[in-house]
């Protein structure tokens, strides 16, 4: 963007004038008002394979010349997994602040013990978290290396993340269950409303993931991984883990 | 390392066959027209619901012909029941707010012209950016069905407050079916406005091309950036909502309905729901919806007027910073729409400062305008007459405001028609007035022909003077104390008003009617219109230094780079008084001459 002549305008005899005063100026003389331009941008013309065009580090100028904008960005997908869990977590703000507004708004709130399995789902979730790290490590490892040798492809890390994403999401199901079988259904009391609604919205989301895991694992097989789809995946992966330490406080406070 | 990586930018190739190039198509032009069509349709739909409740609302007992043919319940004997033109308020409010105002300014237009202002071959998820058409359509279709279904749409008003919401049929007609499907459509409308959001955001930061930095992006673009922001955190917030709401409909929950709630002489089993915690969770999407309606249109204006100024306004970047506070404060201001909600007096004034700080941003953005078109010699056409409109309307409807920001005046006007003036001018009009200018502005480039000028400014008179003629005497209406949501007014004190609602309904249809040389006027000129040159208005950013209309990957194979801010206007260069932001060319200054 231009640097603007109408905050600080000198007039031609020197005087400080409003942008008033220029502007009748400029209607007396018929000319439209003058814009000062700047010099073309110098490029910096290193560029990466895997880099957008423009980029959002164009927001600070490249070592600090104001007029060089740096040609090295993230691929969008990098960008784009920190917007999906931005939404994310306005939709989680969204229902557990219902959840603390429904509890604080009347007396038929009632309490009930959480299914212990979910502490186990917990560590499982946490390991899952882990694998998956050695996973894109190893990985990254693996794309770095001159040569690559078919049997030592690290894939089989994002199986076992994958088999403990199921084993999550079997486990919230006997977590239902043993809710069920409690006699603790989705309209019997708020409580429970909210442990069904906060675990089963979890639930999809780390379906969702698994389904990322799995695009992950099949481009890998056809050594079309990207390595910024790895890393979207893996944040969006271990984010799903904090958001259920966060639920699972929640509910172990709340309910 | 590089041999197993791809492009970052999945280029996609042109599609051949009829049903991915117009129907389920990945590119980001045809996306922009479909929902550009889309809002058509909904805009048609949402005034001819408007003229309905006018003509009712003007001449009481009279028979509308045909209208049992749309709701044999509704209106038996071609007389509209109470209950009917409360559904059909609610369907006016939701098809204009959500599928036009949301629509056309920010998905229909960020869609085409997004991608080629930053120099994009196109978004960078471009799937998700079909879903996010088809999505919507799926709303839009899930919404237009309730009307057949048995009792009728839902009768709730587009903020469907709670607890009628959620209670069932037993609310009257439309609370059972009618609201599932309105809740459903609007579910759908977030998803489709969250997937457009990410692409927007990954398009604004990722994909611009070489020397585009963010300070140089047209102020539209901006403005399409910002609303995406907005758009992401607030329909992340109201689809929670629904899913609340549509469980206590079909899996019997108590999330929003209170214990004991007696409604037709029959006791409700829900217990313990919060009918407040619905309003809170509806207006912290509710009051930014306003701004992600009209902050686009403050893009597009001030994107119109530089071109037709032909001088940059006088700073783009506090524009571009005032439409910033406004994302950011319209997060706080929403309590103002619960004033008479029965909240702590002291709440209410916590989010009445806000309101009042919000604008000034609001008035910055306008003085900018205003000083900037003084003394200069604005190009008159179409699209810069509706620019002009665009900004009296937004200043004839942000003054009202100014006084419903007042808690204690608020009490008195909040269930009056001063308030319907204030949000249509200022939301409904403004924003129409914006999509208008854009559409007479950028037809050329989308369709590749010129619309009809005589006729576009007969269009902008006639809408000028209609749209005062029908919403100043609202404000009057709501000053006298004329209630809103009323389908009939049978009181004494209200006998003097009805020849103004006579006089608004006959502008309305007025109004109305001057809208369809609009709609002649896109029809006509898309298949019959002058060819478009490359850059009919001389104008300097990147979607006019390509070939009209884009081809496929916007740029015909090439990167643009860019070497100039979009506001070069009035310099002296090879082609006229501008230079384009493409253009390598070094100009020259033009100093005042004294």
């Amino acid at each position: 963007m231009a640097p603007q002549r109408f905050s600080v305008a000198i007039s031609a005899r020197g005087r400080r004038v409003s942008a008033r005063r220029i502007s009748l100026e400029k209607s007396k003389v018929g000319r439209v008002m003058a814009t000062t331009t700047p010099e073309p941008p110098k490029i910096d013309l290193r560029r990466r394979e895997d880099s957008g065009n423009g980029g959002w580090r164009n927001l600070v100028p490249a070592n600090g010349a104001f007029r060089v904008t740096e040609d090295c960005s993230p691929p969008p997908s990098s960008t784009a997994i920190w917007v999906v869990l931005f939404a994310i977590t306005m939709m989680f703000a969204a229902f557990t602040s219902a959840l603390f507004v429904r509890k604080g708004s009347s007396l038929d709130w009632q309490s009930f013990k959480l299914p212990s399995i979910l502490y186990l789902n917990t560590l499982v979730l946490v390991a899952s978290s882990i694998t998956l790290e050695v996973a894109r490590r190893r990985i990254a490892t693996y794309m770095g290396s001159a040569i690559k040798i078919e049997s030592e492809t690290p894939a089989r890390w994002l199986d076992v993340t994958l088999m403990l994403g199921l084993l999550f999401v079997i486990g919230q199901y006997f977590a239902w269950l043993r809710l069920r079988s409690e006699g603790l259904y989705l309209a019997t009391n708020p409580s429970s409303s909210f442990f069904y609604l906060l675990t089963a919205v979890h639930a999809l989301h780390v379906l969702g993931g698994l389904g990322g895991l799995i695009y992950v694992m099949r481009k890998l097989k056809r050594s079309r991984l990207r390595r910024n789809q790895l890393v979207a995946a893996a944040r969006y992966w271990h984010f799903m883990g904090i958001l259920w330490l966060y639920l699972l406080a929640v509910l172990w406070l709340k309910l | 390392m590089h041999d197993i990586f791809a492009p970052a930018v999945q280029h996609h190739a042109p599609p051949t066959s009829f049903i991915r190039k117009h129907v389920f198509s990945l590119d980001h032009k045809v996306i922009g027209k479909q929902y550009y069509g889309l809002a058509l349709l909904a805009a048609l739909i949402g005034m001819f619901l408007s003229w309905l409740m006018r003509i009712h609302l003007a001449w009481n007992s009279a028979a509308i012909p045909g209208l049992h043919l749309l709701s044999a319940n509704g209106a038996p004997g071609d007389q509209m029941t109470p209950e009917y033109y409360l559904q059909l308020m609610t369907m006016h409010g939701t098809i204009m707010v959500f599928f036009v105002l949301t629509t056309a300014p920010f998905a229909a237009f960020g869609n085409f012209f997004l991608p080629i202002q930053v120099g994009a071959e196109d978004m960078p998820f471009p799937r998700f950016n079909m879903m996010s058409f088809w999505v919507t359509f799926c709303a839009f279709v899930a919404l237009m069905t309730s009307f057949f279904v048995s009792d009728g749409p839902t009768l709730g008003g587009w903020t469907q407050y709670a607890p009628l919401n959620a209670v069932g049929p037993v609310g009257g007609p439309g609370q059972g079916t009618g609201v599932v499907l309105w809740m459903v459509s609007i579910a759908l409308f977030c998803v489709g406005q969250l997937l457009g959001s990410l692409n927007f955001i990954t398009t604004t930061l990722d994909l611009r091309v070489k020397g585009l930095s963010l300070m140089r992006l047209p102020l539209s673009a901006w403005a399409w950036f910002i609303t995406s922001c907005m758009g992401l955190t607030a329909f992340a917030v109201l689809m929670p909502a629904c899913i609340l709401c549509i469980l206590d409909h079909v899996a019997g929950t108590s999330f929003f309905v209170p214990s004991n709630l007696v409604l037709n002489g029959q006791i409700l089993p829900h217990s313990g729901g919060s009918t407040l915690l619905w309003q809170h969770l509806f207006w912290f999407f509710g009051h930014p919806e306003v701004y992600i309606a009209i902050v686009p249109g403050m893009g597009i204006v001030s994107h119109i007027l530089m071109a037709n100024l032909r001088k940059p306004l006088l700073s783009q970047r506090v524009i571009l910073y005032c439409m910033g506070a406004l994302a950011v404060l319209s997060y706080m201001v929403y309590g103002h729409h619960m004033f008479v909600s029965g909240m702590n007096p002291y709440s209410a004034l916590a989010f009445s400062f806000p309101t009042l700080i919000i604008t000034i941003p609001a008035t910055i953005v306008v003085l900018i305008w205003l000083f900037s078109i003084y003394g200069s010699k604005l190009r008159i056409n179409s699209a810069s007459l509706f620019a002009l409109g665009f900004i009296s309307m937004f200043v004839s409807g942000g003054v009202s405001g100014f006084f419903l920001a007042q808690p204690s005046l608020d009490i008195l006007l909040h269930g009056t028609y001063f308030v319907v003036g204030h949000f249509h001018m200022v939301m409904g009009v403004a924003a129409m007035f914006g999509i208008f200018a854009g559409t007479y502005f950028w037809a050329p480039k989308m369709f590749g022909r010129m619309m009809n000028e005589p006729l576009g400014k007969l269009h902008f008179w006639l809408s000028f003077v209609g749209t005062y003629c029908i919403f100043m005497p609202f404000h009057y209406l709501g000053l006298a104390g004329n209630v809103r949501r009323y389908a009939s007014f049978v009181d004494d004190y209200l006998q003097p008003l009805i020849p103004v609602h006579r006089f608004i309904t006959i502008a309305a249809l007025a109004t109305g009617a001057a809208q369809l040389i609009f709609l002649y006027n896109l029809i006509h000129s898309r298949f019959w219109g002058k060819p478009a040159t490359d850059n009919p208005w001389e104008a300097t950013s990147l979607e006019w230094s390509t070939a009209t209309p884009p081809p496929f990957d916007n740029f015909g194979g090439k990167h643009p780079v860019v070497y100039h801010d979009p506001f070069q206007y009035g310099v002296k260069s090879s082609v006229g008084d501008y230079v384009m932001q493409a253009s390598p060319e070094q100009v020259t200054t033009e100093h005042e001459e004294e």
